[in-house]
């Protein structure tokens, strides 16, 4: 009921920083990384770079399998407003242009771009620019070819961030907390790097205009502190040691802890003039603009289950394989490898998976280390869940909620706001995978607005075409009735009196007329609009299709899939599928438009994601068309087909596993 | 793929059940020492009792019997109403009594972590109504009783309803202060003549006020061991305390002091350990507030104006039913929301 929080951290209030609610103390098994300098790799045999490392588009390709290419050389470049640049890590030649499995907790394969190195590591011409003088927006313009993103893990590209039509920036928050147990590579970057630490800082400072400087650091990291505080003196950055409580690393509970400021819900920090920046990126950005050097590289902490675990220096594309080498290699027992650190990161498919800028930590698991969870027991409302949450959600009714799919309450009960840190199953007696239980909740909430969204818009088509029918009816009988009406006044006119009659006739013809205009009009303007929006939603409904089918796939624990839910996947499939045509087809459309308003970024983000793994889906259902027994009946629709039985087959998996899942608890 | 977090740190259900009755056991063993071995035996029975109800139930649900059994919940539900019913009661009665908690008022609503209200005291309800007789019938505590009872006495006494030829039934039980108490007042006595009468100790009644001491350690163990919050035991002491005090500054002839209540009756036992149970009870801070101070003032209530002796039950059967209101309406504000 106490979390075991609240006591130590109260008594920390006198160091001018604000606790947040909740919070969990972590074991940290950080002194298992830090104790070694950064290391060097030797450069591997390959480098395999995923065109998709951040949040946004793909960026587009500009190079051809075979080509040699040299280091710090543009090889994709940013494409649309949110995407960022990919650059050859290393001098070589282009080996390869394809899908490849990436680290990604979809574990679903996209595409790469491979190189074989020369061995020469021979660099591109450097191009470094004068931050302290030069103009803010051009040196913010050439962000865009830098490459850079969030390297907190988030992998958010950074020249968006850094953008003029933001509200102005007063106070920039230096996220330094790490407050994930086992990752130790900001902690390092600091105690090695602090000079360049602050010059990077001392960019974004120009970049944004902002006044106000603060990095926040917990407290478990005394010499990176102390590293920092030396480094500071006689500039006006503040160090802020932030007690050791998870997630302080969270952007909205650092923002509180150092400014005692509460982001409100749906809205960014930006928008009360708050930037925050992780460490490691602000290093980026100096190297950048000081010396040219795009984002090549990343600090990654090889932890865990490994013979010596270090932080390295890693060039992106780096295969798992080689980094696990170079920290003495797995133990025995070493079952698998996650990325991120134990509370928010995720299982990767293989050793083969390369390192991309999102991953700052990886680590061997065993199940020694890492105890796989007993089976959970029913929910005994002991409210530590909720005593633990960092959001002041309330864990316990919002399991409840998602349990029993009433997912209208758990909205009610604030589910979106959860950022699913783990806090609350971490402290659960139960052992219940809470955490797992939000994000079934919330893939299906957004799924089912989806579908609703979809089916508005099909009943508003039906009304359109009804309307339309009606209406041709109605212009058609108008058309005959003056006609008729015309051939009788021409009659009457040819008679005596015709003047009253010829002005009913042109009334009659006018009216007509107007509202045949106005419902042209209408025809032409309206469904344009349907169709405009339909993009975006179809291509967000197969987002979430795909991706439910790839949770179904992959979540043997999820809560989810009785009958009515495998009807519903079968269902939503087939609508991804039918619709995925429109989908292409309008977004091509709206490329040409170049009147279009822009697309709100981040909706275009989607729309490409949603493309993307559609297209991942389609290719998943052939696999297992192939594989399936249903090769004969291939009618008129042999993907569809198969993409719905393999949707079933899913389902079905889903729904079994779900059935063990839930007999563990009940257990 | 997501299967984060990879670790937790969270005492099993079965160590804090296991703590909540190792935090019984200060109680229990001054509760033996003056009242005699006689409770053993009936927490015996009621452990067994519990064990077996559970048992069988869980085995008609077709549910797993062992994961269930050793989560310890049953034997606590059996414990809170051992304790809680006279200790030189039948055999039957406990057995019958933890048997409804256990069937009806756990394993019917779907056994741990589903049952709307406290399981013990829907037990220790339904005594009370229908055996109201024996369950007011407290024996004095021992060690100030003139006629004393062995183990063997009472070992006999609760399984044939046998005492030994010289000592009759009267001989060694009494009214309980609180019941004492009531009937005095009807009977137009003022608080000065009623409180001297033997069976009133230093601020309770004689000998329970000790275990109820006992039963304030225990509840402490509970709250440093993190098990319990301080809200419930708080405001539910702090509502008898608040009660209590508004009446007797009133009239303080006619009503007890709030130490008396305090001391009286199930108060300590009832704060730490029966509106205690999570699973019963509301999950918000402020929920707690209100549920333990509405149990509290209800619990006073009764025992003064209501046809029974003590409240505790009934207050926190009352409260169970408004816990889904209390928590919905005790909603803590959430992070980046209007305050
Ligand atoms: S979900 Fe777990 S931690 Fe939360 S109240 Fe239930 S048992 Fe306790
Ligand atoms: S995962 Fe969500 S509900 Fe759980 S503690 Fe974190 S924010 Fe709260």
């Amino acid at each position: 009921m106490n979390a075991p929080i609240n006591i130590a951290g109260l008594l920390k209030k006198t160091k001018d920083v604000f606790n947040f609610h909740g919070g969990v103390h972590l074991p940290e098994h950080k002194a298992q990384s830090n104790q070694l300098p950064i290391g060097q790799l030797p450069l591997p045999d390959q480098l395999v770079l995923p065109l998709r490392q951040h949040i946004g588009n793909m960026p587009k390709v500009k190079v051809a399998v075979g080509d040699h290419v040299l280091k710090g050389q543009l090889i994709a470049e940013a494409e649309g407003s949110v995407s960022a640049a990919i650059h050859a890590p290393t001098s070589g030649t282009i080996a390869a242009i394809a899908d490849a499995v990436l680290p990604h907790p979809s574990g679903l394969p996209d595409r790469c771009i491979t190189i074989t190195p020369d061995g020469n590591d021979t660099w591109i011409e450097r191009h470094p620019q004068d931050w302290r003088k030069g103009d803010v927006n051009t040196l913010v313009n050439s962000l865009r070819l830098s490459g850079i993103v969030g390297l907190g893990g988030a992998a958010f590209p950074t020249q968006i961030k850094l953008r003029s039509n933001r509200s102005p920036i007063h106070t920039l928050v230096i996220n330094a907390a790490e407050c994930e147990p086992y990752i130790t590579c900001d902690d390092m970057l600091m105690r090695e790097r602090y000079d360049q630490v602050v010059h990077g800082i001392e960019v974004a400072q120009r970049l944004l205009g902002a006044k106000n400087i603060m990095i926040g650091i917990e407290d478990n990291k005394p010499e990176a502190v102390k590293a920092m505080q030396a480094a500071v003196e006689n500039t006006d950055i503040q160090v802020k040691v932030v007690p050791t409580v998870y997630p302080s690393g969270d952007a909205r509970r650092l923002v509180y802890l150092v400014l005692g400021k509460e982001v409100p819900q749906n809205k960014r920090s930006t928008e009360f003039g708050v930037q925050v920046f992780n460490v490691a990126t602000v290093l980026a950005l100096y190297r950048y603009f000081e010396f040219g050097e795009p984002a090549i590289s990343r600090i990654v902490s090889m932890t865990g289950n490994v013979n010596q675990a270090q932080n390295f220096e890693v060039l992106f594309g780096t295969p798992l394989r080689h980094l696990v080498k170079a920290a003495g290699g797995a133990k025995a027992d070493t079952s698998h490898y996650i990325m991120g650190g134990p509370m928010m990161g995720f299982n990767l498919p293989s050793e083969d998976v390369p390192i991309t800028k999102a991953a700052n930590c990886i680590i061997a698991a065993s199940s020694t280390l890492f105890e796989p969870p007993p089976p959970a027991m029913p929910c005994i409302r002991c409210s530590r869940c909720a005593d633990a949450c960092p959001v002041s959600l309330q864990p316990q009714e919002l399991y409840w909620f998602a349990k029993s799919d009433n997912f209208e309450k758990a909205q009610d009960y604030n589910l979106f706001d959860c950022i699913e840190c783990g806090a609350c199953s971490y402290v659960c007696p139960s052992d219940i995978p809470l955490v797992q239980y939000y994000r079934y909740a919330k893939s299906e909430v957004i799924a089912l607005d989806k579908a609703q969204e979809a089916a508005d818009l099909a009943r508003e088509r039906n009304e359109f075409r009804l309307a339309r029918i009606e209406r041709e009816k109605q212009e058609r009988t108008a058309k005959h009735a003056a006609r008729a009406q015309g051939a009788k006044a021409a009659k009457v006119a040819g008679n005596s009196d015709s003047k009253p009659a010829a002005t009913d006739k042109q009334a009659a013809i006018a009216a007509a007329i107007a509202r045949a205009k106005a419902q042209k009009e209408t025809d032409s303007a309206a469904p344009k609009n349907t169709t405009e929006m339909s993009a975006a939603t179809k291509a967000e409904i197969a987002e979430t299709d795909s991706r439910r089918v790839a949770a179904g796939l992959t979540e043997e624990k999820s809560p989810a899939a009785d009958n009515d839910k495998q009807a519903k996947i079968v269902a939503a499939i087939a609508r991804a599928k039918a619709q995925k045509e429109d989908v292409s087809k309008v977004s091509v459309s709206g490329d040409d438009k170049t009147t279009k308003p822009v697309v709100d970024a981040d909706r275009q983000a989607k729309i490409d994601a949603a493309i993307k793994q559609a297209k991942v889906a389609k290719a998943e259902a052939g696999k297992e068309k192939t594989s399936g027994n249903n090769d004969g009946q291939l009618m008129v629709d042999a993907d569809k087909q198969a993409k719905i039985d393999a949707a079933i087959k899913r389902a079905k998996a889903a729904k079994s596993a779900a059935l063990t899942a839930k007999n563990k608890e009940d257990n | 793929m997501n299967r984060s977090p990879y670790i937790t740190n969270a005492p099993s259900v079965s160590s804090i059940m296991l703590k909540v009755l190792l935090a019984l056991l200060p109680g229990i063993f001054v509760y033996a020492w003056l009242y005699g071995g006689g409770i053993l035996i009936t927490l015996v029975l009621a452990t067994a009792t519990a064990l077996a109800t559970e048992a069988i139930m869980l085995k008609l649900r077709r549910r797993p019997v062992q994961p269930f059994l050793s989560d310890y919940s049953a034997v606590i539900t059996a414990w809170l109403l051992a304790l809680a019913i006279p200790p030189l009661a039948p055999w039957w009665l406990i057995v019958v009594g933890v048997a409804f908690a256990i069937i009806i008022a756990k394993q019917l609503y779907g056994g741990l972590g589903y049952n709307p209200f406290n399981p013990a005291m829907v037990g220790y309800a339904v005594l009370l109504i229908s055996f109201p007789v024996i369950m007011t019938k407290w024996p004095a505590a021992l060690s100030f009783a003139e006629t004393k009872l062995s183990f063997m006495d009472q070992f006999n006494y609760i399984f044939s309803h046998a005492l030994p030829a010289n000592i009759s039934m009267d001989a060694v039980t009494s009214a309980t202060p609180l019941d004492y108490l009531k009937t005095q007042l009807k009977l137009n006595q003022s608080m000065d003549t009623i409180q001297v009468a033997p069976i009133f100790g230093v601020f309770g009644a004689k000998g329970s006020e000790f275990v109820a001491l006992a039963y304030l350690a225990g509840g402490a163990f509970l709250w440093q061991q993190r098990i319990i919050t301080w809200h419930l035991p708080t405001a539910f002491l702090g509502a008898i305390a608040a009660m209590a005090g508004l009446f007797w500054m009133i009239d303080p002839s006619q009503f007890a002091n709030p130490v008396f209540h305090l001391f009286s009756g199930a108060s300590i036992f009832a704060a730490f350990f029966i509106l205690t149970d999570p699973i019963s009870g509301p999950t918000t801070p402020k929920g707690k507030l209100y549920f333990a101070a509405g149990a509290g003032v209800i619990t006073y209530l009764v025992r003064v104006y209501g046809g029974y002796p003590d409240g505790v039950a009934f207050a926190v059967i009352f409260m169970n039913i408004c816990v889904p209101l209390i928590d919905m309406y005790t909603q803590p504000r959430v992070f980046g929301h209007k305050k």
